[in-house]
This record gives C-alpha cells, structure tokens and sequence, in this order.
C-alpha cells in the first residue's frame, strides 16, 4: 500500500542541470571519473576543489563547449551532451557564461560586447538593444562606460562587464567560472555582492565554480566539493564545515596535505 | 644482465623510428583532415549568407588587408622586376636582342613572380596577423564566448578574413604586376637604354588575357590557402603566448609549402586548359 503522507507532498522538481555517471579525461589524465551530480533551479550551487581537478571542465559539459567520454548531461529532461553547436543553441540562449579571463571581444567596445549576445537573438531595435546595455551595464555598476575599450578597463571592471554581457538575454541559469580569481579582497567582494544580487533581482540560477572559500561561503546556497575526479561532499556551508572528510577540512582551512610538505622538504 | 639488455636496446630503435614515422603521419592525416572540415564549414556559411555583420567585417578586413598592404606587395614587386631586367639584359644584348627584354619580364611577373611573391609576402604580413589574432582569441577564452553565445565562430572570424583575403589577393597582384614591369622597364629603358617602343610592343605582343589570368586565377587560389591555413592554426594554436607563437609560424611554414605546391598543380592544370582552348599555340607553363 502507498504511504499517504508520500503522496500528498508535492513533487520533488526535476533539477535545472543533472550530470549521470559523466567521464571525461584528457590523453592519460582522467578528470571526470564518473561524477553524478544535479544543480536545482533557483539555487546558487558552488563547486569547489583545487585547481586542476575538472571544476570548469564540467561547466563547459553545461553549455557543449565538451562532451562526455561516456555519461549523459541533461538541460531539464532534455539530454543534451550529443547535441551539435546548432542544436545546442536554444539552450545556450538560456544560458550566461562569465569566463575565467572575461572574454571580452578585444576589438569592440563595452557597448557592443553587452549589444553582441541581443544583435545576435534578440530581435531588438539599435534603440532598444542601447537602452538595455546601459541597464545591464548600470547594474553591474558600469554606467556611461559604452564607448570603453576592454584594454582600457582594470580586471575587475572586465569581470562586471562581462558579466552584465553574460545577463544580456535575460538568462535562467547563470555559469560562473572563477569569478573571483585575479582579483583583489575588496574586488572580490563586489563580484560576490553583484552575484547575489543579481540571484535577488533576476532570479537566475547559478552554478559557481570556485577555489576562494570566501566567496564560496558568501553567495553558495549548497556547496559541491570535486577532487580526484569525483564528488566528495556536497552540502550546505554548516555541513562541509562540519565534514568528516580530513580533504575537505585540509582545503576549507586552505592547509597543504602532508605529503606535499614533504615532497617540499626532500628539495 | 648487459648482454640482455643490449639487443633490447638495437631493436627497440627501429621500432622507435617506425613509430614515430606512423605517428606522424596519422598526426598528418588527422590535421589535413581536420582542416579540411574547417574549409568546407566556411565554404558552408558563405554560401549560406553568413549575415550582413559578417558583409561588413569582410570590408573591414579588405581595408586591413588591402590598403595597408599595397606598400609592402608594391616594393617587393617593383624590386623583383628591376632585379630580372638586371639578370637577364645581358643574355639578351649578348645575342642582340635586348628590345625584347620587355617580353621576358611581363611574361615572368604576371604568370608566376607576380602572384608567388605576393602570396608569401601576404602569408608572412597577413596569416601571421591573423593567426596571432585569432589564436590569441581562442587562448583567452573569445572563441568559447562567441560559441556560448550562439554565434557560429567560423561565421564570425573566419568567413570574413577568407572573404577579404580571397577578393583582395588577386587585386594585390594587379598591384605587383603593375608595379614589377615598372620596375623592368625602369632599369631596361631608363637605365639600360632599351628603347622605349620596343620593349611596351614585345610586352604586349608576348601577353593575352589568358596569360593575365592564369595569374589572377592563381592568386585567387593562393588567397584561399593563405587565409584558410591561417584562421585554421589560430583556431587550433596551443596554450600561452608560446602556443601563440608556434601557430604563427606553422601557419607561414604550412601556407608556403602549400602556396608553391598549389602553384604547380595549377600551372599544369592551366597548361592542359590552354592546350585545350588554342590546340596551335605554344604551352603555357
């Protein structure tokens, strides 16, 4: 007999993003070893780990920039680690990308980098596609700056750019790889105040890819921690600063392991 | 112990070199494959009307690589002219021919000196170009953002410059050409003496259409293979300013070698064509 308290409760949504039994290596190096993981709409999910260990690689499994050795990918229920540049287009229209190094276009302006995403899908007027750069512009705190060269902008300036280029098609899931490195405490703080507001004002999703705890504790709603290939813990920040695993403390407290102290040692 | 080791060591060498060798050459096919693919994508969005922004950057490039490239296609040709009146004058004053210079400097630069030397000058300034650009794009993440962003990277960057390199090459050679005779009959009539009558009547006596074009049809090719190898290895260049490096000068290397031996396969090509189309005139090549 079905429980009844079962059926009563709402259904549990399908998660926004969901990973199946993903590998991933590159020549010898395996970087995904059968990670399984899903991010759920509305949240901010942060992943964690030290470098190297595939945290961008599996954002760019999100948006098709990789495909999976073997594993699936879903967008919703749609599988989606098959599809071609063509057929992964609708969703990446759903979906903004604040690269590690900002990826402005060098050659244009600030104006037509926030313009590029809208000319390209949006259907909007020049005089509508200007009003809404400034707006996107205005809210990453980047007001009058359409005539700017990227050249001419410090590195966290590039970041806000790029990210108001990012929330330029009004996305539902927003990728952030690295927002906070290369910049300074105080510039950090900013891009972790901007994330959250943005969550607040245009309630996107968000899959954070970090290594800065700060931030990591600051805007995650869950807390994803990747090493070895795999997934070691996967919490809110009370849990992962309660974990049991001595990997996640020694990263949490930002502590060299052992054997590298050793391996320094021998030199 | 040695003993054993010792033959281990003589027979793994072949094995290594045969290795190697296959290596190699599967390393080969892969890449000449791979680009092959990257051709027929561009050549798909061209003929699938890549967008009216990528029209208007083809413009942009022709004005980057047309205008600022007359200087260096027009030295070059204007030297390499003078250079082969001052080689071959005196073999022809020797037998007493020396007004028939003109014939051998036209024919030379406008079917292969002409647009040879124009494409390896435009491989050198503008494949460099735009493998450091576009590689330098692909290292920081541009590319990445074009593709996330839904917009076809080839159908951006490449179909632009390919465009622009294949209208503004055969148009670079004109130049050359012009410029190479000049540079002929500078030395020939100005400096040498060469009557001036001469020389124009023999130029134009040993030239056609077909000839011309045999070199326009060429440098249109040479455009082709410039800019195609060049977006190739900036799309493909490795990591750092290192990477960078090293794709620009496989793009120069690549582009060379495939300038000259495109060349070839075209002058028999347009050799059997000419012998087809004046079956009682003498060959082309």
């Amino acid at each position: 007999m079905p429980d009844q308290s079962m059926q009563n409760s709402p259904p549990t949504p399908s998660p926004l993003i969901r990973f199946e039994n993903v590998h991933k290596r590159f020549g010898s190096l395996v970087v995904l070893n059968g990670v399984s993981v899903a991010f759920a709409e509305g949240k901010t999910t942060v992943v964690l780990g030290p470098s190297g260990t595939g945290k961008s690689v599996l954002l760019k499994h999100i948006v098709g920039l990789l495909s999976p050795d073997s594993g699936s990918v879903y967008y919703r229920d749609m599988r989606i680690d098959h599809l071609k540049d063509r057929g992964m287009e609708p969703i990446r229209r759903k979906i903004g990308f604040l690269f590690q190094l900002s990826a402005l276009f060098d050659s244009m302006t600030v104006g037509e980098n926030v313009a590029f995403p809208m000319r390209e899908h949006s259907g909007l007027s020049k005089s509508e596609i200007r009003d809404r750069v400034a707006e996107r512009l205005a809210m990453v705190g980047m007001e009058n700056t359409e005539n700017k060269m990227p050249g001419e902008l410090s590195g966290g300036q590039r970041k806000r750019v790029a990210l108001a280029r990012a929330i330029a098609l009004n996305p539902e899931l927003v990728l952030y790889d690295e927002p906070t490195t290369g910049l300074d405490p105080i510039r950090s703080d900013v891009i972790n105040e901007l994330i959250l507001k943005l969550h607040e004002e245009l309630k996107v999703s968000a899959i954070v890819v970090t290594h800065d705890m700060t931030s990591a504790f600051k805007v995650g709603d869950r807390l994803v921690m990747l090493m070895g290939g795999g997934i070691i813990a996967d919490g809110t920040a009370d849990e992962l600063r309660a974990h049991s695993d001595p990997r996640v403390q020694r990263f949490i407290a930002g502590r060299a392991d052992e054997e590298d102290l050793r391996a320094l040692h021998r030199i | 112990m040695a003993s054993i080791e010792t033959p281990t060591t003589t027979l793994r060498r072949p094995a290594g070199y045969i290795a190697r060798l296959g290596e190699w050459a599967i390393n080969t096919n892969l890449a000449l494959g791979d680009m092959g693919v990257f051709f027929l994508s561009t050549l798909y969005w061209i003929f699938r009307w890549p967008g009216r922004r990528a029209i208007s950057e083809t413009f942009a490039q022709m004005y980057e690589m047309g205008t600022k490239s007359i200087p260096v296609v027009m030295i070059g040709g204007g030297f390499i002219g003078a250079v082969l009146a001052v080689e071959t004058l005196p073999q022809f004053q020797e037998i007493g021919l020396a007004s028939r210079v003109g014939s051998i400097i036209v024919i030379s630069v406008v079917k292969q000196v002409g647009p040879i030397l124009t494409a390896v000058m435009l491989a050198g300034r503008l494949g460099g170009a735009m493998t450091a650009e576009l590689g330098t794009m692909r290292v920081t993440e541009q590319i990445d953002a074009l593709r996330v962003m839904g917009a076809d990277p080839i159908r951006t960057l490449v179909v632009p410059r390919v465009l622009a390199c294949v209208i503004m090459t055969p148009i670079l050679t004109l130049y050359s050409d012009a410029i190479g005779i000049l540079g002929g009959w500078l030395v020939a009539v100005r400096v040498e003496g060469v009557r001036n009558y001469p020389f124009w009547h023999y130029a134009a006596q040993s030239t056609d259409l077909f000839t011309v074009n045999v070199g326009l049809i060429k440098a249109f090719f040479f455009g082709i293979v410039i800019s195609t190898v060049a977006c190739y290895k900036g799309f493909r260049c490795g990591n750092g300013a290192q990477g960078v490096g090293r794709a620009c000068t496989e793009a120069f290397v690549t582009g060379f070698c495939l300038i000259l031996l495109s060349n070839f396969i075209l002058a028999l090509g347009l050799n059997n064509l000419y012998n087809a189309l004046y079956p009682n005139q003498p060959s082309v090549l």
